[in-house]
Formats: structure tokens, sequence, C-alpha cells
């Protein structure tokens, strides 16, 4: 039997019956349209993770206390922050020596209680310095940021977030005005312009002051994470080479520092993200698997629907295999159709949501409209076995008795 | 050549075992043209399927053309219907979302035929039975009579050497049964071997050979008096 006229028969025995094929399409659609739009939202999320990471700049090396053992570092050693070691400002300025840093700042962070006449607020707090803005490519709304300055000389400025800016003093100006942070005083420097997050931290909601003040007010010695800017992105790995050579030169010989470059964190963020879409498909992808039950079930309707055209088959010669091989083009040439139904829909979904959240940028990836029509075919197929063996397995003698 | 040996055809019916063909021999000519008749249950559609390979014997030895197809498995049995043996039914069975060309063209596309060589046969096989007018029509467009010629060009397009019909007329008025026995004995005069199944004893007077089962034996087997 040639290749063309099996797949002739098998289309023509859906035609005949548009209202079960219609319904089976539809069920097979909505699967492979589920894995499209699902991971389509995956992807988006990842490619606006991404696109956040990378506006902070690439050359960002992020150095924190204590050896985080699993190899590479990675998200666990930023958010974990083992205590080692602590880190101190004069580690900080040893960093800013070498020739690969163009730039560098330390952190301190804490939470505290901020006042100004009548108005309070909770307020996260970042002690650091004038090179915090550069860094992290932040910029002013109104006023100056911290001025430059040597790193322990505690000047009482501050630079408020956005929203603590507009809490505390609006509909007046922020700037130059006086405000309370627990027992310490700060003259307001500037307010920055909106951020909104910035590596997972509202910057809106922040005063910013000087290192020094801020490890006063927290009564510490130690600084939280240092910040360093490699002088261009080639140089990255060879500042993070110096970093840790420095910082074990003056740890006393111990290699207890972690350096997470941007590029890794990008790349955990990657790999988080694609886990999640991949996790997304999966789940969508077991609609497909019903939908596969469906047309067995519905496959056995027919085959018992169809017995005396079965057995008429037998009679005029057709072999076992030419009756699976009917019937299973036949579940073949249903899974295939829906799932091209389904890209469409998914690809209807994908570009809807586009218009409903601009921001995010929606694409399924290839690999997924692949295997969604894959796993569609595949299951179609595996599910289409037991009804066309059942067909090929029939007494021609019983199927040409009934009419 | 049909020969059967000692056939016997057993079914279970609940606890009881009917016996539809006790101990049958039979040799059927190339170019014969038998009739079998018989009352309902007396073994006469068990006999014409067993023939066809559509059944088989519990005991007995079936020899086609001299080869022993007692033991053959199901594909090799297919391959025997699709080039010795058409067949013609009572209900027709033609495939109803198919044209009349396209239930012709049927056997030849199972047996892999080129689109050009069947089609030609096909229309070839319908002007044979008096459709051609009709190619295109599906089933639910046509009447009884040529509903049953279409059956007919697709029991003969492969050119077997038997046709196998039961019951061929039943299902239809008389004036069309006519024609479709007038169609069937033309096939039989031009060489092919015809076994009817039948009720009806005008159909069954026509053949040269008449078999008469009851319960599951040949009682009588009577050749003349043709036409």
């Amino acid at each position: 039997m040639r290749p063309i006229d099996v797949a002739r028969l098998s289309l023509q025995a859906l035609q005949r019956y548009p209202l079960r094929t219609s319904m089976l399409l539809l069920a097979i659609a909505i699967g492979v349209a589920a894995v499209v739009t699902l991971t389509a939202v995956g992807e988006g999320a990842r490619r606006y993770v991404n696109g956040q990471f990378t506006s902070l700049g690439t050359h960002l090396l992020i150095v924190l206390p204590g050896r985080a053992e699993t190899g590479g570092g990675g998200i666990q050693g930023l958010l974990v922050g083992e205590t080692a070691r602590e880190l101190t400002l004069e580690d900080t300025l040893a960093v800013g020596r070498s020739p690969r840093i163009k730039q560098v700042t330390p952190i301190v962070v804490g939470a505290g209680t901020a006042s100004a006449g009548s108005r309070e607020r909770d307020i996260s707090i970042i002690g650091t310095s004038s090179h915090m803005l550069e860094i992290q490519h932040w910029s002013m709304g109104s006023g100056s940021f911290l001025p430059p300055g040597e790193l322990d000389l505690a000047q009482p400025v501050c630079v408020l977030g956005d929203t603590v800016g507009r809490e505390l003093f609006a509909p007046a100006p922020a700037v130059g005005q006086s405000l309370r942070i627990g027992t310490t005083r700060c003259r307001v420097a500037g307010v920055l312009a909106q951020q909104g997050l910035s590596g997972g931290f509202n910057v809106d909601e922040t005063v910013i002051m000087p290192v020094a003040s801020a490890q006063q007010l927290f009564d510490t010695s130690a600084v939280f994470r240092i910040l360093a800017e490699a002088s261009d992105g080639d140089a990255v790995q060879a500042a993070k080479r110096d970093i840790v050579s420095i910082l074990k030169a003056r740890h006393a010989g111990e290699e207890d520092v972690t350096v997470i470059t941007q590029d890794a964190l990008v790349a955990t963020f990657d790999t988080i993200f694609n886990m999640i879409t991949a996790g997304l498909a999966a789940i969508a992808a077991i609609s497909l698997v019903v939908a596969g039950v469906l047309i067995m079930n519905v496959m056995l309707v027919a085959v018992s629907q169809r017995t005396a055209e079965i057995g008429l088959l037998k009679a005029i010669g057709a072999r076992q295999r030419q009756i699976i091989g009917l019937f299973l083009t036949e579940a073949a040439c249903l899974s295939l159709l829906g799932a091209l139904v389904g890209l469409a829909i998914g690809g209807l979904g994908t570009w809807g949501l586009k218009l409903a959240f601009p921001v995010l940028d929606f694409a399924a990836p290839p690999w997924a409209s692949a295997a969604a029509v894959g796993v569609a075919v595949v299951s179609g197929l595996l599910f289409g076995i037991l009804p066309a063996r059942r067909a090929a397995a029939l007494d021609p003698v019983n199927a040409l008795s009934q009419r | 050549m049909m020969e059967l040996r000692g056939i016997c055809r057993e079914y279970k019916v609940g606890t009881e075992v009917v016996r539809a063909l006790d101990h049958v021999d039979l040799t059927i000519s190339p170019g014969e043209y038998v009739s079998i008749m018989g009352p309902s249950g007396s073994g006469k559609s068990t006999l014409l399927n067993l023939l066809g390979l559509l059944d088989r014997q519990n005991s007995g030895t079936y020899r086609l053309e001299g080869e022993d197809v007692s033991s053959l498995d199901d594909d090799a049995l297919a391959e025997h219907r699709q080039r010795q043996i058409g067949f013609i039914f009572q209900f027709f069975h033609l495939v109803p979302r198919l044209s009349a060309l396209e239930n012709v063209e049927l056997p030849l596309v199972l047996a892999g035929a080129a689109p050009k060589l069947r089609r030609e046969r096909a229309v070839a096989v319908l002007e044979s039975v008096g459709l051609k007018a009709r190619l295109d029509h599906r089933p639910d467009q046509l009447s009884g009579g040529e509903r049953q010629r279409v059956a007919i060009g697709r029991a003969i397009v492969m050119r077997p050497r038997y046709l196998l019909a039961d019951e061929p007329t039943g299902n239809l008025d008389s004036r069309s049964g006519g024609e479709i026995i007038e169609i069937i004995e033309q096939l039989n005069r031009d060489g092919i071997a015809l076994l009817v199944v039948t009720h009806d004893p005008i159909v069954g007077r026509r053949a040269r050979r008449h078999l008469t089962l009851r319960d599951g034996k040949i009682v009588s087997d009577i050749t003349g008096q043709s036409e």
C-alpha cells in the first residue's frame, strides 16, 4: 500500500465524523497551545530578569566574606553569606588598588526608622560610598549623591530613595532638609530617581548614607559586601583573580572570600528560569497525554463503529499490518493537525500576552513548540496502538456480520 | 480447484457445541456455477466463508489450487483472498465515504497498485457492470442494485478465479436482483467460478450445480438442468 493512499484513506475517515474529529483536534490543540503559551511566559520572565541584570552592567563583581564551597559559588553563596572573617573598609581600599578595578565601593546594610518632623517610616539603610551611584547605574531625581571622601569619614549626609523622599517630605522638597535615623541626624543631599527593584532590592524604600555613618549606626566594623567594577568586560575574570589574591594576602593567606561575577549571576538566573520554563512545559504536556487517552477512547469507539468496514478490508485482502497502519495514521494525522492548530492558538495567546504586558518579551522557545508537537504526535501514536491492534485482530466473519 | 476433505467447523454457544459443518467433502472446479441452498443455520454461509478463507475449520483439510491452506497464517490467507477470491455480500459492505470508483479501487489500493493503473481498471470494471455514469457517486447516492453492482466491480477488479456471493439478491427487489444475477452469470461465462449462497429457489435453480445443506452436511449435490 502506498503511503499517500494510507494518508488519504485516513483523512477521509476523519472527514466523515466532523464533530468527533474537531473535538479531538481541540483537545490536542489546547494541550499544545498550553505548552506554547506557558513556556512563552517562562521565557518572557527569563528575558526580563536577564535584561534587568545586564542593565546593571556586566562588569560588576561582588565580594562576600566566606568561602562558598559549592563549585562556582553562584546564587547560594550570595543568599547564605556564611560568616567567616569579616571584610573591612581596608579590604575595600586594597581591592580598589588593583589596576583591573575601575572603582570599588563597600556596602553595609541594615534596617532602621527614619523620621522628619512628625513623619516616621521604616527604611532599609545602605552604607556605601560615592562610587555606588555609578556602579549601580542609578540616577538622581534631585540634589546630589553622597560626596566623595575618605571611606572612614562619617559625614552626616544621606540620599533618599524616591518613596522615602516623598513620604517623609512631600510636598516640600527633601533636599537640604534634616532627617533623623535612630540616634543620628543627617542632611538630605539628594533624592534618587525612581529605580524600582534592583537585584531584588527595593532602592526606592532605602536611605543611603556614607559607609562609616552606617557602621557607627549599626555599631560594626564589618562590611557586608564589596562591589567592584572591572575596568572592562574582558578584564572581569582577571579582576576576580586579582581580588581573591589581594584578599588572600590580607587574610593571612587564607582564601576566605567569594567573588561573584555578574555573568555567574545572570547564568544562575538563566538556569533557574529555564528550569521553570521546562517545568511549565512539562505540566502543560500532561494535558497532551490526557488528549492521547481521549484519542484512544474515541478510536476504540471508532473501531467498533467501523467493524463491518474492517471486516470488508480483511475480506478484500488487507493484511493486519495494513489495518494497524491505517488506524495509526488516523491517530497521527489527528494529533499532528491538532498540534498545528494548537501552535496557531498558542501563537495568538502569546501575541495577546504581549499586548497585555508590553514590558515582558513573551516568546515560546522553539524547543518548546517542537517538543509540544512531538509529544502530541507520539502520544497520539502510542494511544492509537491499542485500538489499531484491536481492529487488526477482528475476526472477519464476525466483523462482516455487522451492518 | 477448491478441495474440502472431512471439514468440521464447530462453534461454542454457551455450554453447547454447535457443529456448523459436519465432515464436509466438496470439490469445486474452475469455472463452475454452484448454488448453495438450505434452511437457516444449515451451515451454508459458514461453508462459503470457509471456502473464501475468511473462516477456518476445526478439522479436515482444505486445498486451494493444490496448496494446503489449513495451516497458513492470517496474512497468507489475506494474500490468497486478495489474489484469488472476490466476495459479494447481502449488505454490499461499501465504504460509505468513498465514491463508487474509490470503492472499486480499494483492493488495488491495498495491493499498492499505481494510481493510473488502478483507475483504468476500476473504470473498465464499472463500465462492464453498467455504472459508467455513476463513477463519482457515493453509496448513499446509489440505488440498492447499483450498490451491489459497485460491490461486484470491487469483487472482480483483482481478477479472481472464484466469486463468492452470500445472498447477493437478498436485499434487492426482484428486478434489480435479476440484473445482478445476470451480471454475475456473465462473469461466470467469462470463466470465473461462481458460488452463490441463497434462500431464493429461483436464483438457486439457475446454477448448473446445486448443493443442499442440512445440519452442516451436504444432503444433495446435483449437477444439471441449467437455466
